[in-house]
């Protein structure tokens, strides 16, 4: 490839090659103080390619390549490469990742406890832990959390934050300027924004957390709630791991212990500042 | 249908987990979870003394549960044979 970068996201490096430079510049720029990979040894490889070889230059187009390709993703408009190359990193994780138990899943910890939020798109968990991430919390990660198969413990996988629409200037208003990426609009999912997490959430990458709550989440309604029993959790866990049915027994096994060790809860909140009071709410009844 | 004889996989094919009443299987030859409910658990428990046909497999749960609800373990059968856990001997 033309063009490359190399980043180092938690546990797992990637390599991004572009047939184009301002795709890997944007991401440059958004992943700046992030280490590269130690060893130089690379996970997962991701490509931007022209869709046909003259797409280059004529109204270019992004196809996402990689180790793992879906073979009916659609091209991207190039200046939507920042997204390309956001949404191939994604891809090669749900496709090809067969280390850790993968979440479809925002995580933020605080005092070692981690609370592992997971609920459909536009549930609201991106928005939260990126505004739980500046309001004392760490954030672990806004749109996968890898479960150790072994210990039970999550790992951190701290990505850029994919905030959409509304989310965009909730977060405009607490997060540096030069923490953003530039405004995508008019993407297959509407107006999208990248936010760098903050330093210390890059600094401590490496460093696992237990899991102390899970939760499932849902925007819209009046604020409530409830309860979810050990074998719902269950349910609805697999249905949010891209990989669960790859990972066989050692995937059954590792969830078994998940939802038998820590509590979960679904929450319905209106707006994020009250889904930010009942989980400091759940950290003080976890605490005690 | 009356008659048949079902047989389920050893005990050391199937990792069972009871979560809050019900209980979660791991199926190993075809790698597929089943959240299950009573009567099920306690069915393939009693389909591991060997084949049995829907009369000898009452007998068997009569003796070791206080099991209600004979006239529906044709269905239950059915559903444990279309999910993969059980099939015809």
């Amino acid at each position: 490839m033309r063009h490359r970068l190399a980043l180092q996201i938690g546990p797992v490096a990637f390599r991004i090659g572009s047939a184009w430079r301002s795709p890997l510049d944007a991401l440059a720029r958004l992943y700046a103080g992030y280490p590269a990979p130690a060893d130089g040894l690379c996970d997962f490889t991701v490509r931007l390619e022209p869709e046909r070889p003259w797409r280059r230059f004529l109204r270019p187009s992004v196809a996402i390549r990689g180790d793992y390709v879906l073979p009916d993703a659609a091209p991207l408009a190039l200046a939507h490469g920042l997204l390309a190359a956001e949404m191939g990193m994604n891809l090669q994780m749900a496709l090809g990742q067969r280390t850790w138990l993968l979440l479809h899943a925002a995580t933020v910890e605080k005092d070692g406890r981690a609370i592992v939020m997971t609920g459909e798109s536009g549930a609201g968990k991106s928005t939260l832990a990126a505004l739980l991430g500046e309001r004392g919390w760490r954030l672990m990660g806004d749109e996968f959390a890898l479960l150790d198969l072994a210990s039970g413990a999550l790992l951190p996988f701290p990505r850029a934050i994919s905030l959409k629409n509304g989310a965009i200037g909730v977060m405009e208003a607490e997060a540096a300027a030069d923490r953003f990426g530039p405004r995508l609009a008019g993407t297959p999912k509407g107006d999208i924004r990248h936010l760098r997490p903050n330093a210390e959430a890059i600094a401590r990458m490496g460093e696992g957390a237990r899991p102390a709550l899970i939760l499932f989440p849902r925007f819209g309604s009046a604020a409530a709630v409830r309860g979810v029993g050990q074998a719902e959790a269950f349910m609805r866990l697999t249905q949010a791991s891209t990989n669960y049915v790859a990972l066989g027994r050692r995937g059954f096994d590792a969830l078994a212990n998940l939802v038998r060790g820590v509590p979960a809860l679904a929450i319905d909140y209106p707006d994020t500042e009250t889904a930010v009071g009942l989980i400091a709410d759940f950290r003080r009844e976890l605490a005690a | 249908m009356a008659g048949s004889r079902y047989i389920a996989d050893p005990e050391s094919a199937v990792t069972k987990v009871a979560l809050d009443g019900l209980a979660v299987l791991f199926h190993e030859p075809s790698g597929m979870t089943h959240i299950v409910a009573s009567p099920a658990p306690e069915i393939l428990d009693a389909l591991q003394q060997g084949p049995a046909d829907a009369a000898e497999l009452l007998r068997r749960l009569h003796a070791r549960f206080d099991f209600e609800g004979d006239e529906a373990i044709h269905a239950r059968l059915g559903e444990l044979e279309a999910a993969g856990l059980v099939r015809r001997a």
